[in-house]
């Protein structure tokens, strides 16, 4: 620590190349921490805990174009399938739009035979089927918001209006389910209303019923009864693309798996430019001090200390740019909360830390470990000379 | 009781470039007594520097022994070496060698970092060795407000404050002129007098050395007569 007065004025010497060089170091941890922040949700999918007896068929060019209601017959009619639910997104805003949770609209009977590891009270599953507008939510949803039955919920659609032309939908909170499963489960955070109330009530979209999901009775008949029913379908105007729910979310994460491929070859490309700048920075600061390293040794600095030093001078510089990035990173991330975008919350978890900290420390050694090496063998008699 | 503190013995340096070799210490003797206050002169080229070097331990001998405080400095590694350099020598050179960016009083903390002196202890014998050269009230300032002759009791004040047996100093006065040249002379023959340092100094300016004990003359890497004023 004692050092650190020599380290300090070391790296201030050239104010502001050391500036720009810091400027750089600070944008590229500014990125990384966003970055690696958004990976870690993408990746964070709870794709484990999904069954291999559900099945999706949704349209075969992408699961955002809903498939028509009139295909259940067909589908509930092929063998080996046990019950057929049927989910439009509703795609609702409640209060605020970083209060994303998705919402589903179903036929009830169909939801509770089809989701079995989701558990319902009877009295409330009644309620569900009694009433139009009424609604359920998972239970982590409910504790979220501090929901409970009874509770009267405003949804503000962003993609279907209702026949008035408004969007402010409402719904009763009839019921909370929660999950026969120990792990957690994926369904846990949603919300379900009444297919049937939704498509009388919304403006346009009548008869579609998003995507279907299949209980079947033997998992390892998946496969077989998945290409059944898109070969059914085949050359209709409704073509079907059936996986097993594992997959279509697999699938789903994977998209953003190949921009979390994109954003990393961006942060890739933004390291290597500053491993060049730092590196260039770091071996002319050691180079246009050659006497003054030669005169430490004549002090009596050994080639090891000397080495020591600026190395030190490069972690220095490199923590610094790296720390005020992240913290810039945590800023931007605490605004993003609270800005009306509608995304999952992005936060530098410990593992995008231990990613940020290994960086600094990579990026420090890398570059500042040939000019040390320089610098430690240099020898006193030339670098007194300037030769 | 003349204890040699320096002792030369058959010492030569060869300088290696590619194919070429010259050699310019050719099988030196030399003594230095303690509290001596020795001036050495020649032509440029001659070696003198190269010898400084030598007894400094900052390069070593192609043949021959270097015996300083008591110590076969050549047969050292580097890092006892450097150790031994804290410990025992002071360096003054032409063109002070100070770190820019660092005040007077930081400058001359630098060789006490090595010691295991508490940071307020440095800083009050880096405080005295200021005002020994003089330059106390001037202890915040960076070299680049120094004037030459400032700058140049900065480094003295810096090769003195770890208390070394021995100074070495290679044209001190080379940048200076006449009148600052003399101050700087003054303060070095004051440390030799009432500090008893004992002080090895190359010069090429024959007044310069007149503040000398002893002169001796290098010519072509060996020493020629000595003289004694
Ligand atoms: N590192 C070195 N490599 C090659 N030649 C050197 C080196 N250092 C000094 N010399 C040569 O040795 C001779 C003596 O140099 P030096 O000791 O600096 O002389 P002085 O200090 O008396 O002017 C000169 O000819 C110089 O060119
Ligand atoms: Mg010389």
């Amino acid at each position: 620590m004692k050092y650190f007065p020599l380290l300090w004025a070391t790296l201030w010497r050239k104010k502001t190349r050391t500036w720009l060089t810091l400027f750089s170091l600070i944008a590229a941890f500014l990125l990384l921490g966003l970055l690696q922040a958004a990976n870690s949700v993408f990746n964070g999918g709870g794709v484990q805990n999904l069954g291999a007896n559900l099945l999706i068929t949704q349209a075969r060019v992408s699961f955002t174009s809903p498939l028509p209601l009139r295909l259940l017959p067909q589908i509930e009619a092929v063998p080996g399938v046990e019950s057929v639910s049927f989910s439009q997104f509703f795609g609702g805003v409640y209060k605020d739009p970083k209060n994303f949770f998705p919402q589903f609209a179903v036929a009830p009977e169909r939801w509770l035979k089809t989701f079995t590891e989701c558990t319902l009270p009877a009295e409330q599953a009644a309620a569900w089927k009694n009433s139009r507008t009424a609604a359920i939510a998972g239970k982590q949803l409910a504790e979220r918001f501090g929901w409970k039955v009874g509770d009267r919920i405003p949804l503000v659609s962003q993609i279907f209006p209702l026949k008035d032309g408004s969007r402010a939908w409402e719904f009763d909170l009839v019921g909370i389910f929660d999950n026969t499963s120990a792990d957690s489960c994926p369904r846990m955070g949603n919300m379900y209303i009444r297919y049937d109330y939704f498509d009388e009530a919304r403006l346009f979209g009548q008869g579609g019923a998003g995507i279907y999901v299949l209980r079947i009775a033997d998992p390892n008949r998946a496969e077989a009864i998945g290409r059944q029913i898109d070969q059914m379908f085949e050359n209709s105007p409704d073509e079907t693309k059936t996986q097993t729910e594992k997959e279509f979310s697999l699938n789903f994460v994977r998209q953003l798996g190949n921009l979390s491929l994109i954003l990393n070859s961006i942060l890739g490309a933004v390291f290597f430019t500053i491993l060049l700048l730092t590196g260039n920075t770091m071996s002319q600061a050691v180079r246009e001090r050659i006497p003054e390293l030669a005169v430490l040794k004549t002090l009596g600095f050994t080639n090891g200390g000397v080495l020591g030093l600026v190395i030190a001078e490069s972690l220095l510089l490199c923590l610094l740019g790296g720390l005020v990035g992240m913290g810039l990173a945590n800023a931007v991330m605490g605004a993003l909360a609270h800005a009306p975008v509608q995304m999952p919350p992005l936060k530098a978890d410990a593992h995008v830390w231990a990613i940020a900290l290994a960086s600094m420390f990579g990026v420090g050694l890398l570059v500042g470990l040939p000019p040390a090496l320089k610098a430690m063998r240099l020898s006193i008699v030339d670098g007194l000379s300037g030769r | 009781m003349s204890t040699a503190i320096v002792q030369l013995r058959g010492v030569s340096k060869t300088y290696t470039r590619g194919k070429q070799s010259v050699e310019v210490l050719k099988a030196l003797d030399l003594d230095v007594a303690q509290g001596d206050f020795l001036a050495l002169m020649g032509p440029s080229g001659s070696g003198k520097t190269t010898l400084l070097n030598l007894i400094g331990g900052l390069d070593q001998p192609t043949r021959g022994e270097v015996i300083v405080a008591g110590e076969r400095i050549e047969k050292l590694k580097s890092s006892a070496l450097a150790a031994w350099r804290a410990r025992n020598v002071g360096f003054v050179f032409q063109f002070y060698n100070l770190m820019p960016m660092l005040s007077a009083q930081k400058n001359v903390e630098l060789p006490l970092l090595l010691t295991k002196l508490s940071a307020s202890e440095r800083a009050r014998r880096a405080k005295i060795a200021l005002t020994v050269v003089g330059l106390a009230e001037r202890a915040s300032h960076k070299p680049n407000e120094l004037s030459g002759g400032q700058a140049q009791r900065v480094a003295i004040a810096r090769a003195l404050v770890a208390d070394p047996t021995l100074l070495i100093c290679d044209e001190p006065t080379g940048d200076l002129d006449r009148k600052t040249a003399d101050e700087i002379l003054g303060l070095l023959q004051t440390l030799n007098r009432e500090h008893g340092k004992t002080i090895v100094m190359v010069t090429h300016d024959p007044k310069a050395a007149e503040y000398a004990t002893h002169q001796v003359h290098m010519d072509k890497g060996a020493l020629a007569k000595e003289e004694v004023p």
